[in-house]
């Protein structure tokens, strides 16, 4: 009988020389006249097991991680296509405490199926929630968003069916359904983990959505350091035949590659993008959701936020929204990543700590020594302070404490960190990636730059003009690029303040 | 072919579509290495735009180039979640180690790698995680050694 293994074809996977090891396993089972088949599988989300090869048995998929070219003689030896013992053995995936104690909703088939398979994904659950929505009217199917309390995952947490109810009611001939797959906050790393790992459910939720709001056209924009997630859409485009749709009811979607520039990420500037402009943010109002692409009527939403939507569909809103703590319903998929030991991709309802995703899950930092700071929500996130880690959570915390979740990215930092320095990088970063619309982020991020310099240079004079820099960025910039530099500026000032002095 | 002709035969290919600019710069790159500045004046007409409009376009992408890569490109990623672990030592590593080679360093802002970083790309699609400065200093052999 033929033994089906895993190897993960994940980006992380293939940093880790996932394909060298799935073609020892192949050449391996050759050379011993072994059937085997390898399934390149997205990546269970466990980072620090990767390669994380496993085993389909009559037990269960048996896990072997993290898995060097090396290790593969010892592991056949072992047995470990029957789910023999091995040290690398980790025994059945589903029971490793760090993913059993996870919710995976968004998530759900990541991991489990083959990303290149329509069978695969109809087999696991995918196709149910279109044709949930297929016998609904579009009130029905935005009344099913809003009421699972979804709110949109890219990190501004704006209620999802509010937000389709909108495009829903502007009229117009053509509307569109834009995916924002620009994922560049550094830390983050679900949408290309579920763009890698399960792509046909990106599409069904944007299928999902067009029915919602009457739009038949739809646009991925992925972000050009993302190639592999790019290839697989495409790989899901043209196996997804009926998944879709067909004739004059058929939703299509086209994928488009980003080119660069992280401001892109930004709704109105990723819509200019596609429009094929320089990626420069639009004066609000008009919403998108008014006059957006092509100036139509337009749902944007993140990856992980449409992805969400056949689970929600399928499984009923109250399923989700029974998840969750205070405003914060269901569940989202954190990253834990940075100086972090046991990091990847963990997805939990709302309301856990901060402190329990890093220790419980993270395991504290890679590097053995205390963790200092924690940068949550991106580039544009606050630094928390280990006194701040029993925050739960949910959104509406982390705003009274000055910070956001952001799109979910956790990047841990160990005491060795310089927090002026960490400062300094996200006035530079605002300086390199600014679109240049409005002065305060353009200018004000190079003086921001200037004054830190002069700060760590010991002229500690400057910090009162540094306040009323990040003050004017705030209060003075078109969109959050300028308007959020500031939190992690200001959270560095505040909380670590022996930083910026001699 | 010609860069004129390729450029000729992209457009031709793409000039129906809405929002065409960045899809033909990109099929553009990917032929050639890299945009050549006497194809602006074809793209631009080809798409009804002002040639400012697409150099515009060209200048401000940081993916888009006007000029021939170089024989190999490291980019090596300098975001908050490298840097937590080391991403620049690695960085400074490269860069003293590639001075006068025909590899060419530039930074990257996240690879989407965070958990197993440091992380860098070779070229368009090779990846590397968990870096070290002796991994590095392979790499770079490696890539030296393709010349």
């Amino acid at each position: 009988m033929s033994v089906t293994i895993f190897v993960p074809g994940d980006a992380a996977a293939l940093a880790l020389r996932a394909d060298a090891v799935a073609a020892a396993i192949a050449g391996e089972a050759a050379r011993r006249g072994i059937d085997l088949r390898v399934v390149r599988n997205g990546s269970r989300g466990m980072v620090w097991l990767e390669p994380l090869v496993e085993v389909a048995t009559p037990r269960g998929r048996i896990a072997y991680g993290p898995v060097a070219v090396a290790d593969v003689p010892g592991l056949f030896d072992a047995g470990f296509v029957a789910g023999g013992d091995h040290a690398l053995c980790r025994g059945p995936t589903e029971g490793i405490p760090w993913l059993a104690r996870q919710q995976r909703r968004a998530m759900g088939r990541v991991g489990i199926v083959d990303p290149r398979s329509l069978a695969d994904y109809l087999a696991h659950g995918g196709g149910a929630g279109l044709a949930r929505a297929r016998a609904l009217a579009p009130t029905a199917i935005v009344a099913a968003v809003t009421e699972s309390g979804l709110r949109g995952r890219g990190g501004a947490a704006f209620p999802a069916g509010i937000k389709w109810q909108t495009v829903l009611d502007a009229p117009s001939s053509q509307k569109y359904i834009v995916c924002n797959a620009d994922e560049g906050d550094s830390g983050t790393f679900s949408d290309r983990m579920l763009m890698e790992g399960d792509p046909f459910c990106l599409l069904e939720g944007m299928a999902i959505a067009g029915l919602a709001v009457g739009a038949t056209r739809g646009y991925i924009y992925v972000r050009s350091e993302y190639p592999h997630a790019i290839a697989a859409l495409e790989a899901a485009l043209a196996a997804a035949g009926g998944l879709l749709g067909g004739g004059s009811g058929k939703f299509s979607i086209e994928v488009r590659k980003g080119a660069g520039s992280y401001v892109c990420g930004e709704e109105t500037a990723l819509l200019e993008s596609l429009e094929g402009r320089r990626g420069i943010v639009r004066a609000k109002p008009p919403l998108p959701a008014v006059a957006g692409l092509f100036g139509q009527p337009t749902a944007i939403n993140n990856v992980i936020t449409l992805a969400s939507v056949p689970d929600i569909l399928a499984q009923g809103a109250g399923a989700y929204r029974a998840l969750g703590s205070g405003r914060s319903r269901g569940t989202l998929p954190f990253q834990l990543a940075g100086n972090i030991r046991y990091g990847g991709l963990v997805e939990v309802p709302f309301g856990l700590t901060l402190r329990e995703l890093l220790y419980d899950f993270g395991g504290g930092s890679r590097s053995g020594r205390p963790l200092r700071a924690v940068q949550v929500g991106g580039p544009l996130g606050a630094y928390l302070p280990e006194a701040q880690f029993d925050t739960p959570l949910d959104y509406e915390a982390f705003a009274t404490i000055g910070a956001g979740l952001g799109h979910g990215g956790i990047v841990a930092f160990d005491d060795s960190v310089d927090m002026a320095k960490q400062a300094r990088y996200a006035m530079k970063f605002c300086a390199i990636e600014s679109c240049g619309k409005c002065t305060p982020c353009r200018i004000g991020s190079t003086r921001g730059v200037e004054l830190i310099d002069r700060i760590r240079g010991g002229d500690v004079t400057q910090i009162g003009l540094l306040e009323e820099l990040c003050e004017t960025m705030v209060q003075g910039s078109a969109c959050a690029m300028g308007s959020m530099t500031p939190i992690p500026v200001m959270s560095a000032l505040r909380h670590f303040a022996g930083d910026f002095r001699p | 072919m010609d860069s004129q002709a390729v450029v000729a035969r992209i457009l031709v290919a793409h000039r129906e579509r809405p929002g065409a600019l960045l899809p033909v710069l990109h099929e553009i790159q990917d032929a050639l290495g890299f945009i050549p500045p006497d194809t602006v004046p074809g793209i631009a007409s080809a798409l009804n735009l002002s040639r400012a409009e697409v150099h515009g376009v060209i200048s401000y992408y940081h993916h888009f180039r006007d000029a021939p890569p170089a024989r190999r490109v490291l980019r090596v990623c300098c975001a908050e979640a490298c840097q937590a672990v080391g991403g620049e030592a690695l960085a400074e590593q490269a860069r003293a180690r590639l001075a006068g080679s025909d590899v060419a360093l530039e930074p990257v802002y996240c690879l989407g790698l965070c958990a197993c970083g440091p992380a860098l790309q070779v070229d368009e699609t090779e990846l590397h995680a968990r870096m070290t400065a002796g991994k590095l200093d392979a790499l770079i052999d490696e890539l030296d050694a393709g010349r």
